[in-house]
């Protein structure tokens, strides 16, 4: 039961005359209300805005340079792609810690397409078809299973990278084919000097935010992920959703991966499994609670941002890269803090 | 004699070796007030679970407007035309009215797309249906920032889009205050009228006496009794009645009828 539903006993509603005309709700002002729709995504737009000017002020020149930028938005599309995706999850109340092996075995797949002579178009569409069957995997496991899905999915993660290592033995593939092909030039090449991964990125985080905000499917994943007893309750088939936010992580890895193995001409049978914390830092820096409910797509994209500059930016700063470990976490613990100072909890 | 709109024959819901339900039979007419009282433990969660789909009887048969129904769920319950506003109210509290209101019903365009603007539009003119106005929220606002009665409003206001034929309340009254209290039976008498059902459940022996037209009372997952309001003479007779059932030697040499009454209250 909620404290609100026991009367207010500090605030004697007789003794106060409520003004009647002026009064206005704060969300009849377009731009206040913007602002308390948005507050978690503009909180981390305003991490991100500090941390840049302190690292222009350490170091003018680099941070002036169109490579460093550059280097940063050929691979922040990868992050975006999970990031995303993991918004979702995280909304809905699960998380899921097994798309870096998604990654690795869905660009594995299309590696192994590629190689084979086929079209790298192909490829992508064979890596899709992997990501979904094992979104779909990785969901059912949890939600039919009723499986902790921290722990399941983690488990997930090991077997998978497992299996790849197994059968390649720690073997790359190289795909040198790959430049010539239209699959290159449509999603991996360069327009007037900007990557164009960040294109189809940017696409991903908007299509994404409207399916989050606008759609019925991430009307649902919100529902889900504040009540799922009353979404059952009202008729909506809880399990089915949180499956569909599985899968809807392992399309994004997919594509994450052959993204990545695309810029590298390489794959490895490591591929993704660096992304692993990043991206988790990434989803709650930028302002998605832990305990479901609701959540950020748009904050999520400007967090991932925020962790690929500290990265470039420490470097770039003049410090040594042992600083890179010690300002992840400065900023994550800032964002959090921040966050929970700008966020009120309702039960 | 009015339409059945539910009806329900000898259902009966075990949890392992614990009966709930024994062999229930309930139905509710078009345009009638049924009053489900019975002590704790008596199944009446249960039978509401059952009801809105929630949970599905372990025996037994469910009709709608006669026909018996295959594949319950609470999807088919609401489709049916049965709402319930839950205890709890089944809420998600960090969502808007708006998502509340149409939770499980979303108003979707072209692939799955929301109508936003159509269900603020429909939220706003349900909440001025209820009479629950004010300049304090929109329909965007949060329900956690609500009031016990203002929650229950968006319950209600969600039970009542669609033109419900039979809107369960299960213990509507409970946690709120007077005028809050006023406004539920207002609401009831208001559904009455305009010829749809209520399933009216209560701890409140006086308040399902003051507002339901038949009276059904479980006891140990069986009913026990069936009464019109004219065989029913006050609220101390269901009372007096209730206590005959759950202690058939008689609570006389153990309590005064004061005690027993305060007891309901």
């Amino acid at each position: 039961m909620s404290k609100t539903m026991e009367p207010d006993l500090h605030e004697p509603s007789t003794a106060i005359p409520r003004p009647q005309k002026e009064w206005k709700h704060p969300s009849d002002q377009w731009l206040r209300g913007f602002i308390l729709d948005n507050r978690a995504s503009l909180g981390t737009l305003g991490v991100f805005i500090v941390m840049m000017a302190v690292f222009m002020i350490a170091n003018p020149t680099v941070f002036t340079t169109w490579y460093l930028y550059s280097s940063v938005l050929t691979t922040l599309p990868v992050a975006l792609f999970v990031v995303v995706p993991l918004v979702f999850v995280v909304t809905c109340g699960e998380i899921d810690l097994s798309f870096p092996a998604t990654m690795g075995f869905a660009s594995w797949v299309f590696a192994l397409v590629v190689q084979a002579g086929y079209d790298p178009f192909l490829g992508i569409a064979a890596a899709l078809v992997t990501g979904i069957l094992l979104g779909f995997l990785v969901g059912s496991l949890v939600v039919y299973g009723g499986l902790s899905s921290l722990i399941a999915t983690l488990g997930m993660n090991f077997l998978l990278r497992g299996l790849i290592q197994i059968i390649n033995e720690g073997k790359s593939m190289a795909l040198t084919n790959l430049a010539d092909s239209w699959a290159y030039k449509i999603f991996s090449s360069q327009v007037y000097g900007i990557p164009v991964q960040i294109f189809w990125a940017v696409a991903f985080v908007v299509l994404s935010a409207m399916l989050y905000n606008r759609h019925r499917f991430g009307a649902q994943v919100r529902v889900v992920g504040d009540n799922p007893d009353s979404a059952q309750q009202m008729g909506i088939d809880v399990k089915r959703v949180r499956v569909k936010v599985f899968v809807f992580v392992g399309i994004g890895a997919a594509i994450a991966g052959t993204f990545s193995v695309m810029i590298n001409f390489t794959w490895w049978p490591t591929a993704g499994d660096g992304y692993l914390l990043p991206v988790l830092a990434s989803v709650f820096v930028g302002g998605t609670p832990t305990w479901g409910g609701i959540g950020t797509v748009v904050g999520g994209a400007i967090g991932a941002v925020t962790v690929s500059f500290i990265q470039t930016g420490v470097v770039a700063a003049g410090l040594s890269g042992f600083y890179v470990q010690f300002f992840n976490g400065l900023i994550i613990i800032l964002s959090l803090l921040g966050h929970k100072w700008n966020q009120a909890r309702y039960r | 004699m009015a339409e059945r709109i539910i009806e329900l024959r000898d259902i009966s819901k075990s949890y392992g070796q614990v009966y709930a339900l024994g062999g229930v039979n309930l139905s509710v007419d078009r345009g009638e007030v049924v009053g489900l009282i019975g002590d704790n433990g008596a199944g009446k969660s249960t039978l509401i679970k059952i009801l809105s789909g929630v949970v599905k009887p372990t025996s037994g048969e469910i009709l709608i407007r006669g026909k018996a129904v295959t594949g319950w769920s609470a999807a088919r319950s609401r489709e049916a035309g049965i709402e319930t506003v839950f205890q709890d109210r089944a809420l998600a509290v960090q969502q808007t009215i708006v998502r509340n209101i149409f939770m499980g019903r979303e108003l979707t365009g072209f692939l799955g797309w929301l109508k936003v603007n159509k269900e603020i539009e429909e939220a706003s003119r349900l909440m001025r249906e209820i009479g629950f106005t004010s300049k304090v929220f929109t329909p965007q606002s949060i329900v956690g920032q609500l009031s016990g009665g203002e929650r229950q409003g968006v319950a209600i206001a969600r039970a009542i889009y669609k033109q419900a034929e039979l809107i369960i309340l299960d213990e509507p009254t409970t946690a709120l205050s007077l005028t809050e209290t006023a406004k539920v039976f207002h609401f009831v008498r208001q559904v009455r009228a305009s010829g749809r059902s209520i399933l009216f459940i209560g701890h409140n022996i006086h308040h399902v006496f003051d507002i339901a037209d038949r009276f059904v009372m479980l006891d140990r997952g069986k009913v026990a009794l069936t009464a019109d309001r004219s065989e029913v003479k006050s609220a101390e007779d269901l009372i007096n009645f209730m206590e005959d059932v759950a202690h058939p030697g008689g609570l006389a040499g153990l309590h005064d009828t004061g005690d027993a009454e305060r007891a309901v209250r």
